[in-house]
């Protein structure tokens, strides 16, 4: 745990020194895409959870990005004030939890709070996860790929398809997130280096706790489950539980990074839940080393940070391609690991690369 | 005396040409397109065409002395991308104007911050709301689509037509065209007797035509901007069905119908003047500026011109004059474009004003036929 | 619902229905060889569209199907030799995601080769509105092209994994591994084989296929989709059983036309697709210990 804390206390001396640097060279814009790039991480560990050390693979993540995104935006932006007669509405806002605000273009909107839309978005996604893992967990290999790539295209076509969602055109003009007194989630210039914080002080928190879980006995449950699963269920581990539970934590850290990121977007469109977003959370997942947090924090990091700025123009799925190939062929446990010396010596020397585990 | 006179104006060339040019400060316009990805037919073409111009407007000094630096991101129809490299544009390369985004979806997501941001945004998307309500910087250079339903529910009257069924796809294009169809259907006394919705990347629509077919209708109408286009008349002609088709704006591209081959002939649709160029008469004051821009984007990229490139051309040229009018001064230029009248561009006649920030009206749109596999402008 | 309507949505549905076999008989023939399940078949069949447009521009039309089942056969073997040969007992995991990777190049490939335009041969036989009167349905020519060029593939694979040398040694390869080696079968050569095989039948489906359904850079992403489905839903492995399943799934999604929105016509593949997998995850057709058997 002691190395843990180290690398947790590395990671945040890094991203005050990415902060620090912006600053000191009068180029804050950056932070943006960083901020950007620390939701899509949070995403990202939760499936490193559940791919890299659960050993379930899950095409259709972006799903679940896509119920937080998508139940936030509806219920932030939908105006209830055609309904203000109805008891239960005026019970409502009376609560707090409908809240007037005023639209662009000077009018009066009654939407849901953004905390009881976040939570509501939360539940959602907990419940829809907790319902489709249990049946879908039961399948392994290929056929576990094909059902959540099938959740996720649903997903998908549920937002393209229907009305109130914006269809097509997606949500836009979602407000911003007052999470505490003095933190507020936009996009907005001027909260900049406090979004930014905030965002990766999340990544960080969730860095830790599932730090903590990978150490703890349910941790090593998983790992016995990665492993060999029927050995494990044969030592008495209750492995649909680990599962499912697992498949629903990943779920909930990815619709919390939806929910976040649409209000600092201020929006989001169907896009989000196509299956090429998924499949690249899952590449950057292996990029980073199937069973390596640090490694797909990192490389989310980085891909991420490089692909929202344009870096690569036209080519950014192909540079993405060749570097999952790359990495899948000669480095499948990720660039970022202590044995990366003794891989290198072993590669040069004519040796492949083996892998642990798998 | 003529040999006086030759060398005199050679001296005075020779003279000019010596001189070092003034150099300007370079101007920096951002574009955010969907090169690649689901809408690359609307953004390719902008890309390339706003390269030719800029290339061909530097090569002549630029706007006024000013050489322009184009930033092209390729936003692949992400609203997210797009929101991302607004703010990059924004605040980052500070452009002074941004040309884009190419669909309806990603204007809406980055037009709160183009506003925000003070920058000049022109839009080729079509939606309505890109402008409705009229925020100080944004503008549109696609016309309505109100306009061209309004033309082709007209044509339809004339042609005796009642009863219509409706196919149209599921981008923010179709969505768009399926409101305005439902909402001004009524008032030309069109009934719509089905209305389908299909998935832009369908690859046959057999079982959507049989549809129409089973309804007995007048007429079908299509609207989407995909090769989808193209399949519907395929598959309505295939199966026996031999009424008019009327199709959207979105068909004024000639590779679908020489994709729909024989199935596209007496296809009826509205369209910008650029794609029958040459049918138009000689006085026709979109002519010229039609046919230079036509001859210049063919011969360099050897295929044929689109309204999309065109809403490009008309973007950039747009903002080029105000910025000649006004100079490099934001506020000034915004107010130009605003105010500027009977700008001559590819969509059409422009005519902005502070409560129109489009300038199109429905002259911008000529209905169109196919005739032997090109296009041709539909006798009345 | 008249008859002629029911018969037409039928012959619409056989249209997607060989298509899609098409694709899944692919699938399967890697998956009996190698185990693994290839993610870039798709773009196996889009490749056969573009390259045989693009050879048909100087090229006559039958030459230009098989010079574009040539070339896209060579990128097969290329593919099996440059990136699957080199793992060492790759994990599920790992295969499913080098796939993945693999088809996400050759389409990016594509779209830098030839932009982003759509690209159709011309119908083999009449042009794009000519349809035969079948009894008040009409059916378009390139239609029974596509059907009965599908039937000689099926057919022709039939004959080759049961009656020649290096059909019976891949079906050796995929019954057990170590023995066929045992007995003197190359079995890097048969994967190497396999995937040529599947290319060359993907591209022969995406030439013919391209008239009617126009081929686009992106266009192999959801036929793989597809296919796949198809693929498990007459069971793993089971080629002949692909094509009913082909053919069911076809139908199916034609008919829901009738009774839901046409946008919500891909969800009824996925919803097959979870059904089965949850229901019967071996297939239709397939049983549990055949499954486990692996032959064709």
């Amino acid at each position: 745990m002691r190395t843990s804390y180290t690398q947790v206390f590395g990671f945040t001396a890094l991203i005050v020194a990415i902060q620090i640097l912006t600053m000191v060279t009068n180029s804050s814009y950056h932070l943006t895409q960083l901020t950007m790039t620390a939701y899509y991480s949070l995403l990202i560990i939760g499936l490193c959870m559940l791919i890299g050390y659960a050993g379930q693979i899950s095409l259709g993540h972006a799903g679940f990005f896509c119920i937080g995104g998508y139940v936030t935006a509806f219920f932030t932006t939908h105006d209830l004030s055609s309904h203000k007669a109805n008891p239960v509405i005026a019970l409502l806002a009376k609560a707090g939890i409908l809240i007037v605000r005023p639209d662009l273009y000077g009018g009066d909107l009654l939407t849901v709070h953004p905390w009881a839309a976040c939570v509501v978005a939360m539940l959602t996604a907990l419940g829809v996860a907790w319902f489709v893992g249990g049946p879908v967990l039961k399948l392994k290999g290929h056929y576990l790929a094909m059902a959540t790539l099938g959740f996720g295209t649903i997903v998908y076509r549920i937002v393209l398809g229907t009305t109130f969602l914006g269809a097509a055109d997606g949500i836009s003009d979602v407000p911003p997130f007052r999470v505490l007194p003095g933190i507020e989630i936009s996009g907005n210039a001027s909260v900049r280096v406090i979004n930014y914080y905030f965002a990766w002080g999340l990544v960080t928190a969730g860095v830790l706790l599932l730090l903590n879980l990978i150490h703890s006995r349910a941790g090593r449950a998983l790992a016995a489950i990665h492993g060999a699963e029927d050995a494990a269920d044969a030592m008495g581990i209750p492995t649909a539980r680990y599962k499912l539970n697992t498949f629903v934590l990943s779920a909930v850290f990815a619709a919390l990074a939806g929910v976040l990121l649409t209000h600092y977007n201020g929006g989001i469109g169907p896009s989000e839940a196509s299956v090429m977003k998924s499949v690249r959370y899952v590449a950057i997942v292996a990029i980073g080393g199937m069973a390596n947090l640090w490694g797909s924090l990192f490389m989310s990091l980085i891909l991420n940070y490089l692909s929202l700025r344009g870096y690569f123009g036209t080519y950014d799925d192909a540079v993405f391609g060749c570097i999952l190939i790359l990495i899948m062929l000669f480095a499948p446990e990720g660039l970022i690991r202590r044995s990366i010396l003794r891989d290198l010596r072993r590669l040069v020397s004519g040796g492949g690369v083996e892998e642990t585990g798998s | 005396m003529k040999i006086v006179k030759i060398i005199t104006y050679a001296v005075l060339f020779i003279a000019l040409m010596g001189q070092p040019a003034f150099a300007k400060d370079a101007v920096k316009i951002g574009a955010i397109l969907a090169v690649t990805g689901p809408a690359s037919f609307l953004g390719a073409p902008e890309a390339r065409t706003l390269e030719m111009l800029v290339e061909n407007m530097n090569a002549k000094g630029g706007i006024s002395g000013h050489k322009i630096e184009l930033i092209i991101k390729d936003s692949g129809s992400s609203p997210e991308k797009a929101v991302s490299f607004a703010k990059q544009l924004i605040e980052e390369e500070k452009v002074f104007a941004i040309l884009g985004p190419s669909t309806s979806g990603e204007t809406m997501a980055i037009k709160n911050i183009a506003e925000e941001g003070k920058t000049i945004l022109l839009s080729m998307a079509a939606a309505e709301v890109i402008v409705n309500p009229v925020a100080p910087h944004v503008f549109k250079v696609a016309p309505r689509d109100s306009f061209a339903v309004d033309l082709i529910f007209e044509q339809m009257k004339m042609m005796n037509i009642s009863r219509i069924g409706v196919l149209s796809s599921n981008t923010g294009f179709g969505k768009a065209g399926k409101e305005q169809i439902e909402k001004l259907a009524p008032g030309h006394g069109i009934q719509i007797v089905v209305s389908e919705v299909y998935d832009k990347a369908a690859t046959d629509l057999t079982a959507e035509v049989t549809k129409l077919k089973a309804a007995n209708v007048q007429a079908v109408l299509n609207w989407s901007i995909e090769p989808a286009q193209a399949i519907v008349l395929k598959n309505v002609r295939q199966i026996g069905l031999t009424v008019p088709v009327f199709q959207s704006h979105g068909f004024a591209n000639i590779q679908y119908a020489k994709a729909a081959g024989t199935a596209a002939e007496g296809v009826i649709f509205p369209a910008s003047r650029i794609i029958v160029a040459d049918a138009l008469p000689a006085k026709h004051p979109q002519k010229s500026v039609i046919q230079a821009y036509k001859k210049a984007y063919e011969s360099r990229y050897k295929e044929e011109v689109s309204t999309f490139g065109g809403h490009a051309y008309d973007a950039l040229m747009i903002l080029a004059k105000a910025i000649g009018e006004k100079g490099l001064t934001r506020d000034n230029v915004r107010t130009a474009i605003e105010n500027m009248k009977g700008f001559i561009g590819t969509a059409g006649i422009f005519n902005f004003s502070p409560t129109d920030h489009n300038g199109l009206d429905s002259g911008a749109f000529e209905m169109l036929t196919v005739r032997k596999g090109k296009f041709a402008p539909l006798k009345k | 619902m008249n008859i002629d309507l029911f018969f037409q949505y039928i012959v619409a549905g056989i249209t997607y229905g060989t298509i899609y076999a098409i694709v899944a008989i692919g699938f399967n023939i890697i998956y009996n060889s190698t185990g693994i399940i290839n993610f870039a078949q798709g773009e196996f069949v889009m490749l056969g569209g573009m390259t045989a447009v693009t050879f048909h521009t100087f090229l006559p039309l039958p030459v230009a199907i098989t010079a574009a089942v040539f070339v896209t056969t060579i990128v097969g073997a290329l593919i099996e030799v440059l990136f699957i040969r080199w793992l060492y007992k790759p994990s599920v995991l790992r295969m499913i995601i080098i796939t993945i990777g693999i088809s996400i190049l050759i389409r990016e490939t594509a779209l830098h080769i030839w932009g982003e335009g759509v690209r159709a041969l011309p119908y083999f036989s009449g042009t794009s509105v000519s349809a035969l009167n079948i009894g008040g349905v009409f059916v378009s020519p390139q239609v029974l092209w596509v059907v009965s060029i599908g039937a000689i593939v099926v057919a022709f694979l039939n004959v080759f994994f049961n009656y020649t040398m290096l059909g019976r040694q891949m079906r050796a390869c995929s019954a057990n591994r170590d023995a066929a080696r045992l007995c003197g079968i190359n079995a890097k050569n048969v994967v190497t084989f396999s995937f040529m095989l599947s290319a060359a039948i993907g591209a022969l489906g995406g030439s013919i296929v391209s008239p009617i359904t126009y081929v686009q850079y992106d266009s192999g992403t959801p036929l793989a989709i597809k296919g796949f489905t198809v693929a498990i839903l007459g069971g793993l492995g089971n080629s002949t059983a692909a094509v009913a399943a082909g053919m069911i799934l076809g139908v199916l999604e034609s008919f829901t036309i009738a009774v839901l929105p046409a946008a919500y016509k891909d969800v009824i593949a996925i919803v097959i697709l979870l059904g089965i997998l949850f229901i019967r995850p071996s297939g239709i057709f397939g049983s549990t210990e055949a499954a486990r058997l692996k032959e064709f």
